[in-house]
């Protein structure tokens, strides 16, 4: 694929920034359009919510793997594949409930949050929570309803940051013919 | 190039996008002299030649061109209808263009949507369990390829039976649709691809396709290569 032998570390290092300060922007935006940090934590996940439904056929077309069989296989694509792929970090699956149907994603470091502080007056703010909507939106297209929250969050105090997921159900009524 | 046409389907069988690669179109062009001797009849709003087939001119051709001028339909380009003005002796002797029908956007969009249904249809009268559907479907004249994404997205490519190397550029087509379809933030998902949608035109693709088409490998080169000594 021509456009990923172009990229050199060089030029990647260059997008990471332009990548934190766009969505800085768009944060701060959007704190001061709605002024509630509840309000600007649903318009976020509705964000990425819209990337995830398109970023998920770029995914499909770009790493050519097949349907997950189970949650377990997901978690593994999602942490290995996908977020090495757009993040280019490696978060780690831990946590699994009994039923194995919940699982936690540990990421050491978030690209989106490089230098940035929470002000006290935003303490409920989920800074990252775009990415919630993306793990949503994504999974949705390959009909699979889960629902994401970050449980641990560095910006507000923790050691890690941790994203927990939840398996609610398989959409049947959207597969498409053949898949069972 | 043997690739025939592209075509893309939605999950709920819509219709999307359609390119056609015009390669050599069978048409022929005749001067004729009072009468006629081909039988033509109105078929689907178009004139077809019903009897009377020879010198390249098939039965199933439709009316092209009369004396270099595209027909309207039924009617000529200055709006007379064609039967009658052939049946006229003084308009005689003209040239008149056979070829295959070049098909509507509309009437492209019907066999698409079909093709929907019968992927379905194929996949639940499989013998074996968990069968994903049509994957090609081969006649003597064409061969029509089609791969099913995770995500319900049917991309279908009608090609020469000898060609190969279809999987790839299956692939290959799959990426550019997600990038310039998906990375349009305008293009609203499903919706077909057309100059009505703002922001993204059917020509846009044109030319990346267009591109991965020529990089499948001919089936003519390997059978000169295998007939040299």
């Amino acid at each position: 694929m021509s456009r990923q032998s172009n990229r050199t570390t060089d030029s990647k290092k260059m997008n990471a920034e332009l990548f934190t300060l766009t969505y800085g922007a768009l944060v701060t935006q959007l704190c001061k359009d709605y002024e509630n940090d509840e309000e600007v934590n649903k318009q976020l996940d509705k964000m990425g919510y819209n990337i995830g439904v398109r970023l998920i056929e770029d995914f499909l077309a770009r790493s050519s793997v097949g349907r997950c069989q189970d949650f377990r296989e997901t978690a593994d694509v999602i942490a290995k594949v996908a977020f090495k792929m757009y993040l280019g970090i490696t978060p780690s699956v831990t946590n699994w409930s009994p039923a194995g149907d919940e699982f936690s994603l540990i990421l050491e470091s978030n690209p989106l949050v490089d230098f940035v502080e929470l002000p006290d007056n935003h303490s409920s703010l989920v800074y990252s929570n775009l990415l919630c909507g993306v793990l949503r939106g994504a999974l949705e297209m390959v009909q699979m309803a889960v629902a994401v929250k970050f449980s641990q969050d560095t910006l507000r105090g923790d050691n890690v940051t941790e994203i927990r997921m939840k398996f609610i159900k398989r959409m049947e009524e959207n597969l498409p013919a053949g898949d069972e | 190039m043997a690739i025939f046409s592209v075509y893309a389907v939605n999950k709920s069988g819509g219709f999307i996008y359609q390119y056609d690669n015009y390669v050599h179109r069978a048409e022929a062009e005749k001067t004729f002299r009072y009468p006629l001797d081909c039988v033509l009849k109105i078929h689907d709003e178009k004139v077809v030649v019903s009897f009377g087939q020879r010198d390249g001119i098939r039965v199933g051709n439709a009316l092209l061109s009369i004396n270099g001028l595209d027909v309207n339909g039924k009617f000529t380009a200055d709006g007379k209808e064609i039967i009658e003005y052939l049946k006229d002796s003084t308009n005689y002797p003209l040239s008149i263009l056979f070829g295959r029908a070049r098909l509507s956007s509309n009437e492209k969009l019907m066999p698409a949507s079909m093709f929907h249904s019968l992927f379905a249809i194929g996949s639940q009268l499989s013998p074996e369990v968990g069968s994903t559907g049509i994957e090609m479907l081969e006649t003597d004249m064409f061969k029509r390829h089609c791969f099913q994404t995770l995500t319900g997205i049917k991309l279908i490519v009608l090609t020469d039976p000898r060609q190969s190397g279809i999987d790839e550029l299956l692939r290959k087509i799959y990426e550019i649709y997600s990038d310039f379809a998906l990375k349009n933030p305008f293009y609203s998902l499903a919706m077909p691809i057309s100059h009505r949608v703002q922001g993204l035109h059917q020509g846009s693709l044109v030319a990346p396709i267009h591109v991965a088409i020529t990089l499948v490998p001919s089936p003519l080169m390997w059978m000169r290569a295998s007939l040299e000594p």
